[in-house]
């Protein structure tokens, strides 16, 4: 069975898996604990599993493990803490922008890649962004006050 | 092959492994797999088992532990919507204690009484306010024996703070002191005074949700995280139709895949591996033949399907003066509504874990009523009630039964086969597939004007699925293929409420043909029934006022008697600064972008929540797309618990409305589902999301009222009255695709022309 070196979070971690196809979003969950990535359709529609890899939100649900090589892994868990939270995070909970927030990781973390691109973005430019991340609950409207509130803070804090 | 007979018993873990060739201990994937302790989960509260269940006891509800801090147990369960701080918060203010030191455990049978299902937006009015007044009770109870600590009449005593003191100052004593970790051993009082609503410190404020920032930092562990030492991964093979019966499974077809294994049970198919990934490889790669059925109706035959029956029943819902005299002695306006099948559609596809073993059951489970779910894994798996604990942990959003307890069952099969925990968690088109369905409604409208202008006569015809009176369960898909006998019937939710017109009516009648069964398994659905019944009704109204030439709002406001009615229709149309004026505008018939504004209003379930949703759209002519621009909601729920998370849920329930209205159809042929993900079955997307203005009216002299369903109700009327106003199109099916609006423009042109 084939292993791989994988950096996640800023440490290098070891996986073994039975197919090197697997995605990485099981690998994440199941293999490294790391469940903050969730499998919403397996098939690159609804953003539910994002994770960064090299900067940029992808789906890992898309991605074979065996792909990822050296690049960097960054999943929700190595973003912030509910201690200290990354600011798209903390503008999340400002917000109260989840309700079953099953869909909010793909939210934060792909607002979190957005916002390191443009961090001055545009409410057109979140929607645009987050085109594809669906949400069940009807939660948009905070997401996109979230993403708001750190993108016009962005000037002052800079 | 693991092959057990109709309802047959578990082999043991040995024979389990014997059977499947694989040794113990192999293939175990990865080092750390996440494994999330039960008492870790619960934070210690299974101390607390043995504690009473009991409903109408305090202690069924309320543990005050010897640190002053409380334990709450609720048979209620938060499902996304805030249950989790708003039903603390009442309990809070009651006794007496900071809303912080309240720890929450819901749904657990195991802990919590049984308050019934989480939906019909009962968990304020009914679950909270229940606890409320268990709250009330343990207050005065403990107000009583500091009275008699502190040697003072009860009457000098408060309870504020988490401590009962004089009021007129000086030292009190704690809750610990009081009571800490002994049983209150009291009936639940139903005249315990309530605190005064004008003294409220904690009910009405928008006080954080506690699990938010674990939510958005991916630390919240949800069913679908969730995962037990020893576990195995399951997935089901459903049927290439439904109802189809299993002719062949071909074992060899996953082999080398781990150590993945089919379980069969007559027609019930599954694969377990200890590793998940191998559990879908497996899922996908095995060979099962299927007989072909042809025993669906087509999601294009469903609505003469309605029309036809088999019916079970017809039923008068409501009768005032003589609406079929009335009808026929003038000349009625008449139209028809259809609302689609639809899916919950949940983001994460529904998840269980069962552990089934030693004539026991241990079920985790996100379903919207565990205590119910215990007793069909009794029944499904010959237990006693009392051998089998079912714990809620949140699921993605379900708005209504989705396919939780589906996939509780699908577990509880493969866990008794295996001996072993088996975590099932459902792909993406099981969800979209097989979810139970909100059902199809079909709905008939005729009415007449009086003279100047009002409802003369009114008269609804709804042909609507009946429920199977007090069936225990919607049938499971999982015991259904496995021939174990189940309670068959059909379930979904009081839909024929609010069929009626809310405004003054010399003659109104509502009547619906109850069908005998529906076009896909059906269950609830947010506001069960209420969004295609206010849909009808409320798009009827304004064909009855465009009929009058009049401004749809004060049509509405000339019959509507209710002054919290009328309060929240004025507040809504304010916000997008409504100007009277009758639909459709004088700019419908012009080119290009068409410009409109609609409204709806809404009394639940025509005693509950008042709401009213005015919008203003945009009608692009050349492609059919239409465009919510403003959308407005005044929302009146009673007395306002948290107030954000009010304001939550009429958000989402706009938003998902539109989505539902706007995209949603599930389409079927006559064998099989083939919306089966978010591409053939899409949802609103980001770009698509309108400014939003919404106004909350707090009553606090009120009952609490739900905030869950209602808002949902108004939308699709307001929607189809909007694009009435724009370009003189009306909308009577949803979902509202563009190909259906062109289709409509065409229609009306060819209409206009044949008239000219
Ligand atoms: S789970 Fe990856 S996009 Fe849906
Ligand atoms: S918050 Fe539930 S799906 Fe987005």
């Amino acid at each position: 069975m084939p292993t791989y070196r994988l950096s996640v979070n800023g440490e290098s971690r070891s996986v073994t898996v039975s197919d090197p196809k697997q995605p990485l979003l099981y690998v994440l969950r199941n293999s490294l604990g790391l469940t903050g990535a969730k499998y919403g359709c397996g098939l690159g529609q609804c953003g539910a599993c994002t994770v960064h890899i090299g900067g940029k939100a992808v789906r890992s649900c898309l991605v074979p493990v065996s792909s990822v090589g050296a690049k960097r892994i960054t999943t929700i868990e190595g973003l912030g803490t509910p201690e200290a939270p990354h600011p798209v995070q903390a503008a999340f909970i400002a917000e109260q922008a989840a309700q079953c927030g099953y869909c909010v990781n793909g939210m934060v973390m792909t607002s979190a890649a957005l916002l390191a691109q443009k961090p001055r973005a545009t409410l057109g430019e979140c929607k645009a962004a987050l085109a594809g991340n669906l949400c069940r609950c009807g939660t948009q409207h905070r997401i996109e006050r979230a993403v708001m509130r750190v993108s016009q803070g962005a000037g002052s804090k800079a | 092959m693991i092959a057990v007979a109709n309802g047959g018993g578990a082999l043991s873990r040995r024979e389990f492994l014997k059977a499947s060739g694989a040794a113990a201990g192999v293939l175990v994937i990865g080092a750390a797999i996440p494994r999330i302790a039960l008492a870790q989960q619960r934070g210690g509260a299974e101390a607390a088992i043995g504690k009473t269940l009991d409903a109408s006891e305090v202690d069924g509800f309320f543990a005050v532990h010897a640190d002053g801090s409380v334990t709450l147990f609720s048979g209620k369960v938060d499902l996304g919507t805030g249950l989790r701080i708003a039903i603390p918060q009442m309990a809070a203010e009651e006794l007496g204690i900071d809303v912080a030191r309240i720890r929450i455990i819901e749904g657990d049978t195991g802990l919590t009484p049984d308050q019934g299902a989480t939906a019909g937006s009962t968990g304020i009015m009914r679950g909270g306010v229940q606890i409320r007044q268990a709250a009330a009770t343990a207050r005065e109870a403990l107000i009583g024996i500091a009275a008699q600590r502190l040697g003072r009449p009860a009457a000098e005593l408060e309870a504020v703070n988490g401590e009962v003191r004089p009021r007129a100052g000086g030292a009190g004593l704690g809750f610990g002191e009081l009571i800490g970790d002994k049983r209150f051993g009291l009936k639940l009082d139903a005249k315990a005074p309530l605190r005064d609503p004008s003294a409220y410190t904690m009910v009405g404020k928008p006080i954080k949700r506690p699990d938010v920032p674990a939510k958005v930092t991916g630390r919240h562990v949800y069913m679908q995280d969730f995962s037990v030492p020893g576990m195995l991964h399951g997935r089901v093979i459903r049927p290439s139709s439904v109802g189809a019966k299993l002719v062949s499974v071909d074992e060899a077809s996953i082999r080398g895949i781990g150590n993945a294994r089919v379980v069969r049970i007559n027609d019930f198919v599954g694969v377990v591996a200890d590793d998940e990934w191998d559990a879908i490889r497996a899922a996908r790669a095995l060979k099962a033949t299927w007989t072909k059925e042809e025993g669906l109706v087509g999601d294009a035959g469903v609505r003469d399907w309605m029309r036809r029956g088999p019916f079970e029943a017809d039923e008068t819902l409501m009768k005032r003066g003589d609406a079929r005299a009335a009808l026929a002695a003038g000349k009625p306006l008449k139209a028809s509504y259809y609302w689609p099948v639809q899916s919950h559609a949940s983001m994460g596809p529904s998840c269980a874990v069962v552990d089934l073993r030693d004539g026991k059951a241990m079920v985790w489970s996100a379903s919207q009523a565990t205590h119910r779910l215990r007793g069909i894994v009794a029944r499904l798996m010959q237990l006693p009630a009392e051998a089998v604990r079912v714990v809620y942990l949140d699921g993605a959003g379900c708005y209504g039964m989705n396919g939780h307890d589906d996939a509780a069952a699908d577990a509880a099969l493969l866990s008794r086969a295996t001996g072993r925990p088996v975590r099932v968690q459902w792909m993406r088109e099981d969800e979209h597939a097989w979810d139970p369905k909100g059902p199809p409604q079909l709905l008939d409208l005729e009415g007449t004007l009086t003279p100047d202008g009002r409802i003369g006569a009114w008269k609804t015809e709804m042909f609507l699925p009946r429920a199977t009176a007090s069936l225990p369960n919607v049938p499971l898909l999982g015991p259904a293929a496995a021939g174990i006998a189940q309670p068959m019937g059909i379930s979904t939710g009081l839909i024929s409420q609010n069929g009626n017109p809310p405004y003054a009516a010399p003659n109104v009648e509502v009547m619906v043909h109850w069908l005998k069964d529906a076009p896909l398994r059906p269950s609830n659905i947010r506001a069960p029934g209420k969004v295609a019944n206010c849909f009808a009704v409320e798009s009827f109204t304004d064909e009855l006022a465009a009929a009058a030439g009049r401004d749809p709002v004060e049509f509405r406001l000339q019959g509507l008697g209710d002054a919290r009615g009328i309060e929240v229709l004025k507040r809504t149309v304010a916000l997008l600064g409504w100007q009277p004026r009758p639909s459709p505008a004088p700019t419908a018939n012009g080119k290009g972008v068409a410009v409109g504004r609609g409204m709806a209003y809404m009394h639940y379930k025509n005693n509950e929540t008042y709401v009213a949703v005015a919008m203003e759209v945009e009608v692009d002519r050349g492609s059919g797309a239409i465009r919510v621009k403003r959308l407005a909601c005044a929302h009146d729920c009673g007395l306002v618990i948290n107030a954000d998370a009010v304001r939550a849920q009429i958000e989402g329930n706009l938003l998902q409305t539109l989505s539902r209205t706007l995209h949603e159809e599930t389409k079927f042929d006559r064998s099989a589902v083939s919306s089966r993900d978010w591409s053939s079955y899409p949802i609103l997307k980001f770009p698509e999301v309108p400014e939003m203005l919404i106004d909350v009216v707090d009553r606090p002299k009120e009952p609490p009222l739900g905030a869950g369903e209602a808002a949902a109700t108004p939308v699709p009327a307001a929607l189809a009255n909007a694009v009435f106003d724009a370009c003189g199109v009306r909308l009577r099916t949803a979902p509202f695709t563009r190909e259906r609006v062109k289709a409509a423009m065409v229609a009306m042109a060819t209409e206009n022309k044949r008239k000219a």
